[in-house]
């Protein structure tokens, strides 16, 4: 085996975390080697610093036997590494062949030499069957083939070792399939890669070694076929993990939310939602399973009131809500996890204890007379909060920013649950959430539905939708396609909806399921 | 009545509108490099300014005015220099920053003019570049009318609007430089010098603003006067918005304001109140926006300083 990356004692101090603590990382030629860990693991970082844009403390860097210095992005690519973030780093109004040369054109003279470094994309796509039209402009790829342009980019600088940060994080389980074809292929050629992710079964599915993160310090190196779920989810987290979520079936009750052929259009006058109908009953989870994009957002968004809806009814415990604020409904019984906790769910400057009383802070018992703020049960909920959903570290004066994306999601998930809605909806709920967070939040969310909670579950992960849901729709273009008990549904049979597949056509996994 | 509509399609008014729009394209110009690499530029006006005043003081002191105009672009570009050190190495707000260098250079001209020439108001008058008459294009019936016979300064805006296309959409920099503007860490992530890209658009930028003010103090008239510029770079900053940020599209918003301001001079002679006439370019800036804002899209980046991280 040849070694072509080997890096030595990696060390890496952030203001308050020490983000690498003395990690050695090797990669063997031609191998698919899998970086995991929880989030602020350090796995990211350990890789920006291989690529440059991080600079070690301390530590070594070999590459292809040889000592190297990488202090910038420039110096990787020159030692044929390649990196495609989690983030893609496309310039969306460019086209893609003119973002795969940009740093690197073909020139002539000072011009840009477009039809060549079009055919050169080409080339590439032939070589490596990642099929792209070089002249088609970002903004109107979808993410999968935006992250194929991503693939192309590293290779066309001649990239042998290739960093995929997350790289499934934002796709569909067919489009995953396909990205393991392509690193398999890559792989077969002779390309390394370093495959990040938090997700074990795509581990176990495609690499050939896992290294474990924890707390940025490297907990082992295994070969793939010497470990399974469990034993790397015990390494991730650092003690026994439930994987699956322990539930008995639903006893539904009565009727809590109906929604009427609504539409909603958004801000751009498109009709993101087409006429969805649907009821969720007490004591059940709907799940709603799609790609993102396809009008989720927007039809939660209407049933909370932050979004007008053109036309149809949202009735709420058959009460007529259509139209009203977000604070009536609210009061009215719900509780909601939004998509984007930065954006929706927390002000992000504020503190954990001011967080913890968002939207009820204008009410007992946080208010007292003459409409004057009681901060003292503004801090006693905090603390009581901050005890029943461990949320760590346990300090109420410190700013929501501070605290890890799971922490921060645990303080969404306090506020909304802790009222025990009649009505609750989480929309990508363990988004950016590690396992142990994960677990606590699904726990949590079957624990509200026992309690006779109606709950809509919007989430772009399957294996979420299918361990919590009781019944589960496919939402596709504005539509539901389909709603079916969760018994009914598989993985693939989902993800076959979800690109939009008929159920007709359907021929289960195996079959010839073309979406077209 | 007839009178107006004689003039609406009247050569001269189209010629003037050409001598009206030059300044305007130069700076529009100007600012669409500095916001397609990522740097908010509402300093135009006061590096116009700038220009228009030293290439009065090195005319006066050369008697060439060409090597005005040279001064004149050295004086914008240092401007622009200095809205970049604060903007890029400092992180300053870019809105302030050129905000305050208008007060600035309003300032310091005024400062200047006393004290180099030891007068207020109005500088003594210099050699001013001549208008040249281009052999066949002047032939041409109508066009002949219009550009056949103009100021060296008026052809010069037109091909600049060509090559600064050229640039931007055909050369290997244009490409950095638009990445730049709108992904800034893409293009670092790719070996793309994202700082000295914005040092030379923002200089550039302030290069061809200056160009714009000696039009205006060394072509069009024959001496600096305190705020000769009169709001034009904020008009030029209009002219690249309406124009969506790009040279073609700015060159027709600048004529489209030129032929507003010609129009209102001619008209101020058929007994409207001058006061009236003298809003209508502004009010036809007022519309425009407000009509067309909605789909223009700025470079993304644009106003976002750069970090790296680490």
């Amino acid at each position: 085996m040849v070694k072509v990356l080997e890096m030595q004692g990696i060390t890496k101090q952030f203001p308050r975390v020490l983000a690498n603590d003395r990690i050695d990382f090797d990669v063997n030629q031609g191998e698919i080697h899998a970086l995991v860990g929880e989030n602020g693991s350090g796995k990211s970082t350990l890789m920006n610093i291989l690529y440059g844009l991080y600079h070690a403390d301390a530590g070594d860097i070999y590459v292809r036997g040889e000592k190297v210095q990488i202090n910038e992005p420039r110096a990787a690519i020159d030692l044929k590494i390649g990196m495609v973030f989690q983030h893609f780093m496309l310039v969306e109004p460019l086209t893609v062949a003119e973002n795969i040369v940009l740093g690197s054109e073909v020139r002539r003279g000072p011009f840009l030499d477009y039809k060549r470094a079009a055919e050169e994309v080409e080339r590439l796509s032939a070589e490596y069957g990642l099929s792209i039209d070089p002249h088609a402009k970002i903004s109107d790829l979808s993410v999968g083939l935006q992250q194929r342009v991503e693939i192309l980019k590293a290779l066309y600088r001649g990239a042998e070792i290739l960093i995929l940060d997350e790289p499934t994080a934002v796709l569909t389980p067919q489009e995953v399939d396909e990205l393991m074809e392509v690193m398999r292929n890559l792989r077969d050629k002779g390309t390394s890669i370093v495959f990040i992710t938090h997700k074990i079964r795509e581990v176990l599915a495609v690499s050939d070694r896992v290294t474990v993160l924890r707390r940025g310090k490297k907990v082992g190196t295994k070969k793939t076929s010497e470990t399974n779920e469990q034993d790397l989810a015990e390494m991730m987290v650092g003690r026994v993990v439930l994987l699956q979520v322990d539930k008995t079936p639903a006893e539904p009750g009565e009727e809590v939310l109906a929604v009427q052929s609504a539409r909603v259009r958004d801000k751009l006058g498109t009709l993101r939602v087409n006429d969805v109908s649907l009821t969720i009953r007490s004591g059940e989870v709907l799940g709603i399973a799609g790609v993102e994009g396809n009008g989720q957002q927007e039809l939660v968004e209407a049933i909370v009131g932050l979004t007008r809806i053109e036309s149809g009814q949202i009735i709420f415990n058959g009460v007529d809500i259509t139209g009203w604020s977000p604070l009536r409904i609210k009061q009215a019984g719900l509780g909601y996890v939004p998509e984007d906790r930065h954006k929706r769910g927390l002000i992000l400057d504020y503190s954990l204890a001011d967080n913890l009383v968002l939207g009820l802070h204008s009410e007992p018992p946080f208010i007292k007379r003459l409409g004057i703020r009681d901060d003292k049960a503004v801090q006693d909920n905090a603390e009581r909060m901050v005890e029943e959903y461990d949320i760590r570290p346990p300090l109420p004066n410190q700013l929501v920013k501070r605290f890890s994306g799971g922490n921060q999601q645990k303080v969404v998930v306090a506020r909304e649950f802790t009222r025990n809605p009649e009505l609750l909806i989480c929309s990508q709920p363990t988004r950016g959430v590690d396992i142990g967070a994960i677990e606590f939040i699904h726990e949590q969310v079957i624990s509200q539905r026992d309690q006779g909670a109606a709950v809509l579950l919007v989430s772009a992960e399957l294996d979420e939708i299918l361990s919590l849901s009781d019944r589960i729709a496919v939402m596709y273009n504005g539509k539901i396609v389909t709603v079916m008990p969760a018994h009914e549904a598989t993985e693939h049979k989902l993800g076959f909806l979800m690109l939009g597949g008929n159920l007709e056509d359907y021929q289960g996994e195996g079959g010839n399921n073309s979406v077209r | 009545m007839w009178d107006v509509l004689a003039l609406l399609v009247n050569t001269s008014v189209f010629a003037a509108a050409f001598r009206m729009a030059t300044p305007l394209i130069f700076a529009a110009l100007g600012g669409i490099l500095s916001e397609r690499s990522g740097v908010v530029n509402i300093a135009l006006e006061g590096m116009m300014l700038t220009g228009a005043f030293t290439a009065v003081f090195v005319t006066y002191h050369t008697g060439m005015p060409w090597v005005g105009v040279l001064g004149a672009m050295a004086a914008g570009a240092l401007m622009g220099l200095l809205h970049a050190v604060v903007c890029i190495r400092y992180r300053a707000n870019q809105v302030v920053s050129g905000t305050a260098l208008n007060i600035f250079a309003g300032g310091l001209t005024v400062f200047l003019l006393r004290f180099f020439f030891n007068i207020a108001g109005t500088s003594p008058a210099v050699n001013v570049i001549p208008d040249i008459t281009i052999p066949v294009l002047n032939r041409i019936p109508w066009i002949g009318k219009i550009l056949g016979r103009q100021n060296p300064l008026v052809y010069l805006a037109l091909v600049s609007v060509v090559v600064v296309h050229i640039v931007l959409f055909k050369t290997v920099w244009g490409l950095r430089l638009r990445s730049v503007g709108e992904h800034p860490r893409a293009a670092d992530t790719v070996g793309v010098n994202v700082y000295r890209i914005r040092y030379v658009a923002v200089a550039l930028s302030g290069a061809l603003a200056g160009i714009g003010g000696s039009y205006l103090s060394i072509a069009h008239l024959s001496r600096f006067s305190e705020n000769m510029t009169a709001g034009r770079g904020f008009i030029a900053l209009a002219a690249m918005i309406f124009g969506k940020w790009t040279p073609l599209g700015a060159l027709g918003a600048c004529l489209f304001f030129g032929y507003a301001d010609a129009l209102q001079m001619r008209l101020q002679n058929l007994g409207i109140p001058v006061q009236f006439v003298q809003m209508l370019p502004y009010v036809l800036t007022m519309i425009a926006l407000a009509g067309f804002i909605g789909q223009a899209v700025a470079p993304k980046a644009s106003g976002e300083p750069y970090v790296k991280e680490g």
